[in-house]
């Protein structure tokens, strides 16, 4: 009973929470930190250092009149934020935090679940969340926003494409689609697969920006040209979920890459003899640090580098990822058949 | 018991967002309960231990063609209800008779094929595909159904072919 029902809730309230927190924590660590950039302060008012913005933000969101336009669809228009959160969220499913500990006398894996095919899983669940963007932009019955919207979605669509042929030769190199199974993979490899397949890594991580439409592929939300993209008519709380579940795709996507190329929780070169004296920083610890590393270069890359046209991005995705994507699995595939 | 229950409520969901999508008089409310009668079919999959096949049909039809089918009708804007019933191409008896046709095929399936599943089915079994459901799929699409796997991929290559050609004249 406690094993079956109580365990799982209970880590399943854990994931859920802890992952709200730090989108909010997240959305002031974005802040900040293109402030830091700018040779700012950043949000300083509420709390020291600005530490409780987020809460304030919080109330200040839930608090605001939410208006629906007159002529816009509203089932749609009410269905679309969540359709956008709800995958980001679900996908913390199958992303192991670290191995097993002991609490209570109990042996628990620090991962919601294990099934045999995570990875495509969390690509699958990751395709639906396309549905809220394009229906955002369609419900509102306004001209931008659809623009932006039938943009977002012909970018996610395309990108998706050279994501998902990426991890074709990943799965191909750790020989299992258990988001578990890969970390174990890379401890029996002693390295981490960002060494092993260094095209594909950086292949996951452009497509990884394109994915989450942060700069510079934020064409759905180009202000200079949509006026604020396909959110343009949310407001209050509706407009905060599309833009909280932003942030926590790049959540997602720092704990997936994570996870396939920095080896999850395991220390560097894990496995190796005279580095073991790492372990004693517990796994969960290791994830973190990995995931918050990610999210400060995904930060990094919005403050630096100026956004693309949507053309230039159209071809990026099909003309340079996808057929690099290809002859990466080829190679993979070549070199695993002949070892 | 509770295999029964969920199937069941499931079977009821795929059927009633199937009825939505073809009753539903807007076009995109049309393609969203097909979305979600995808999405039920998947969670059928899962009762069957088939993941592989759950995830595929997620990913696949859910979450690829669909977003296709909604930029088609978002982008030609069929907002304008629908004209009644009178169109002189439509051919009722062909559509019962077609129809007809199909239900025989079932019909002959169920008979002919044997009714409801294998029997040599044991526990170890079940739980040996829940593990290994990727591998397995695996296995016999690359031998016993190699030629039409590959028929299959030769006709979406075809279409591929086919769509570029259509959209771009000059090459």
């Amino acid at each position: 009973m406690i094993d079956t029902y109580l365990i799982p809730l209970v880590k399943i309230l854990f994931v859920l929470n802890a992952t709200l927190l730090g989108v909010t924590y997240m959305v002031l660590l974005a802040r900040k930190v293109i402030a830091w950039v700018q040779v700012r302060l950043g949000p300083m008012r509420v709390g020291p250092y600005g530490v409780l913005q987020p809460i304030a933000d919080a109330i200040k969101l839930i608090l605001k009149e939410d208006i629906t336009p007159t002529r816009a669809d509203k089932w749609v228009f009410t269905a679309a934020p969540i359709i956008v959160m709800v995958p980001a969220l679900i996908t913390f499913a199958v992303i192991p935090f670290g191995p097993s500990v002991h609490l209570f006398g109990r042996e628990i894996p620090l991962y919601i679940t294990d099934i045999n095919v995570g990875l495509l899983y969390i690509v699958s669940v990751a395709s639906i969340g396309v549905y809220g963007i394009i229906l955002g932009g369609w419900a509102s019955n306004s001209k931008f926003p659809l623009l932006a919207s039938l943009r977002a979605s012909a970018q996610l669509i395309s990108y998706e494409v050279a994501v998902t042929m990426t991890l074709v030769s990943l799965i191909i190199t750790a020989g299992s689609l258990s988001m578990v199974r890969i970390v174990e993979a890379q401890y029996s490899a002693n390295l981490w697969y960002i060494f092993v397949q260094p095209v594909a890594f950086v292949l996951f991580f452009i497509g990884g920006l394109a994915e989450t439409n942060r700069a510079p592929f934020d064409m759905a939300e180009a202000e200079q040209e949509l006026t604020g993209g396909f959110h343009t008519e949310y407001s209050g709380m509706r407009f905060a979920l599309f833009f909280l579940a932003e942030y926590a795709n790049m959540i997602v996507v720092s704990a997936v890459a994570t996870t396939l190329f920095l080896g999850g929780w395991l220390a560097p070169f894990p496995n190796v003899e005279w580095l073991n004296f790492l372990d004693f920083i517990p796994g969960w610890i290791w994830f973190l640090l990995k995931t918050f590393v990610f999210l400060y270069v995904f930060l990094w890359v919005r403050a630096t580098l100026p956004r693309y046209r949507y053309d230039q991005l159209m071809r990026l995705g099909w003309k340079v990822l996808i057929p690099v994507a290809i002859a990466n699995l080829l190679v993979t595939g070549i070199v695993k058949v002949l070892l | 018991m509770g295999e029964a229950i969920a199937f069941y409520s499931i079977a009821a969901l795929i059927l009633g967002f199937a009825v939505l999508v073809v009753s539903t008089r807007n076009t995109v409310h049309a393609v969203l309960f097909l979305v979600l009668n995808f999405l039920a079919v998947a969670a059928l999959y899962v009762l069957l231990t088939a993941q592989f096949l759950a995830v595929i049909q997620v990913l696949v039809y859910a979450g690829g063609i669909v977003v296709l089918y909604l930029f088609v009708v978002m982008l030609v804007n069929l907002k304008r209800p629908p004209e009644d019933h009178s169109a002189p191409q439509r051919h009722p008896w062909l559509g019962f008779a077609l129809s007809g046709v199909v239900l025989a095929q079932l019909a002959a399936i169920l008979m002919f094929g044997g009714f409801g599943a294998p029997t040599d089915t044991s526990a170890a079994q079940t739980s040996d595909l829940a593990l290994n459901n990727v591998e397995r799929i695996g296995m016999l699409l690359y031998s016993d159904y190699l030629i039409p796997f590959e028929v299959a991929s030769m006709l979406l290559l075809v279409a591929m072919v086919g769509a570029i050609i259509l959209a771009k004249r000059e090459l």
